[in-house]
């Protein structure tokens, strides 16, 4: 098992063993990230965020992380100031900010993005999203919620909902959890279903998902509801798209009829899917999985920048 | 009495069991005729023993088989005879190999290696038969392997 200086792409890129290994070394992580703990663990090194698209949580998080670890950081969260509104390739901006740190995070409109930036580059790449493609520590701190909620992933009932189709965060997710051996319900309208590449992704670990449109009745046998935003930009009408809204939204009418230790999750940020009421049950964990993102790039950074030595 | 359409070839290559309908494709590929001015006949829905098949004929040219193992991606089943006085002298599976690279463009438009950027497409071989490739990018296997030959 070998972390240091290597590149984190895609969740694919990883055994379930090195998985267990990062949630595990993430908890350790834990006081540190909430500042209850210091180190200087990274000092002395420069992490580089390059965010050729908008970011909330995995920027501050990433930021966070290597500040917390005694490190600094560099970068950018908006492209509109760099070289690439003038013309300039990825593969040459990489090559730049290849030169000015030691670890470069990259958020990119466009698939690959990351695994181009990490053939340029000989400092490791992060990926924090490349298009509709694969954002390895939302699985990861996904991932890591689950498994100290609930103790363990296998044999966990998780039902994901909303936009399948689309969802970047979910493709990862169902991977991974197919790894881990949970059992899947995948409850989307038609129009938004988890593409056939996926479901035969979790067939190949032996896991059989469940597909439906009907939300009530699978939130009631759910250990965990992993929540997902429907865009407005998918319907061709308003009217469809209000319809499909109204019937995945979650609120406290919904939750009687689910397990008193379901735990609702959601990438964020949340529209009108998950109403404010849940925020107060104890269903809620969405905003604890936010949280959850400093630990996993904590662990992360550490692994890969410490030279072998660990926290 | 057995109508002939193409006569034997003296010497040169014959590329059998092509995929049928991806001969042109096939010489595409091998930057056929702009690299040679020998003669080339091309038979297209030949019926043979396993049902129909193209084949490409080229006179007077032996191509180097390790050059034709590209065209695998679109004719995984061809075989390259080289000929020589009517006889074949020489036989050849094409063999695809692990990684295949500049020859087939993603298919998936936002797919970073589609952009200006200084990277040939490649593509990971993830299965033989059927044929299934996965760009190394963006990791999604293209539906239509002929449809993005370079």
């Amino acid at each position: 098992m070998k972390f240091n200086q290597r590149d984190i792409i895609s969740i694919k890129d990883f055994s379930k063993e090195e998985i267990e290994y990062i949630l595990e070394y993430a908890k350790r992580m834990i006081p540190y990230a909430t500042g209850e703990k210091h180190t200087t663990h990274l000092s002395q090194q420069i992490l580089a965020t390059l965010f050729f698209e908008p970011s909330t949580r995995t920027r501050l998080s990433f930021e966070s992380a290597m500040h917390r670890l005694g490190g600094s950081v560099i970068g950018f969260a908006d492209p509109s100031g760099t070289s690439q509104k003038k013309g300039e390739s990825l593969a040459d901006t990489i090559r730049m900010a290849d030169s000015y740190s030691d670890a470069i995070v990259i958020r990119h409109p466009q698939e690959g993005a990351a695994r181009l930036a990490a053939e340029f580059s000989e400092v490791p790449i992060l990926n924090a999203g490349d298009g509709a493609g694969q954002h390895p520590t939302q699985c990861l701190l996904d991932l890591f919620t689950i498994w100290s909620e609930k103790k363990k992933v296998k044999g966990n009932n998780i039902v994901l909902v909303g936009d399948l189709k689309y969802g970047r965060t979910v493709h990862s997710l169902a991977y991974a959890l197919s790894m881990f051996k949970a059992d899947l319900t995948f409850v989307s309208p038609e129009t938004l279903k988890m593409p056939k590449e996926v479901i035969n992704e979790c067939k190949e670990f032996g896991v059989e998902p469940i597909s439906t449109s009907n939300l009530e009745k699978a939130i009631k046998e759910a250990d965990v509801l992993y929540v997902t935003r429907i865009q407005k930009e998918r319907f061709p009408d308003a009217e469809e798209y209000n319809r499909v809204v109204g019937s995945y939204k979650i609120d406290n009418t919904l939750l009687q009829q689910a397990k008193p230790d379901l735990i609702v999750m959601h990438p964020l940020p949340r529209i009108v899917e998950i109403d404010p009421e849940v925020d107060k049950t104890q269903h809620a964990i969405y905003f604890k999985q936010a949280f959850n993102g400093v630990p996993i790039r904590m662990a992360l950074l550490s692994l890969i920048l410490g030279g072998g030595k660990k926290l | 009495m057995k109508e002939l359409k193409v006569t034997p070839i003296k010497d040169g290559t014959v590329i059998d069991h092509i995929t049928p309908g991806h001969a042109l494709k096939v010489l595409h590929v091998l930057k056929i005729p702009q690299t040679t001015s020998s003669v080339v006949s091309i038979l297209m829905n030949v019926n043979g023993k396993k049902g129909k098949k193209d084949i490409v004929k080229i006179e007077n040219r032996e191509l180097d088989p390790k050059e034709v193992d590209k065209i695998a991606l679109i004719a995984p089943k061809a075989t390259i005879n080289i000929i020589r006085e009517y006889e074949v002298v020489k036989k050849h599976n094409v063999e695809l190999p692990e990684e295949v690279i500049g020859l087939t463009r993603c298919s998936n438009p936002t797919c970073i290696s589609n952009a200006r950027e200084p990277v040939e497409s490649r593509f990971h071989v993830i299965s033989r038969d059927p044929l299934r490739i996965k760009c190394y990018f963006c990791e999604r296997e293209p539906e239509d392997i002929a449809a993005g030959i370079i």
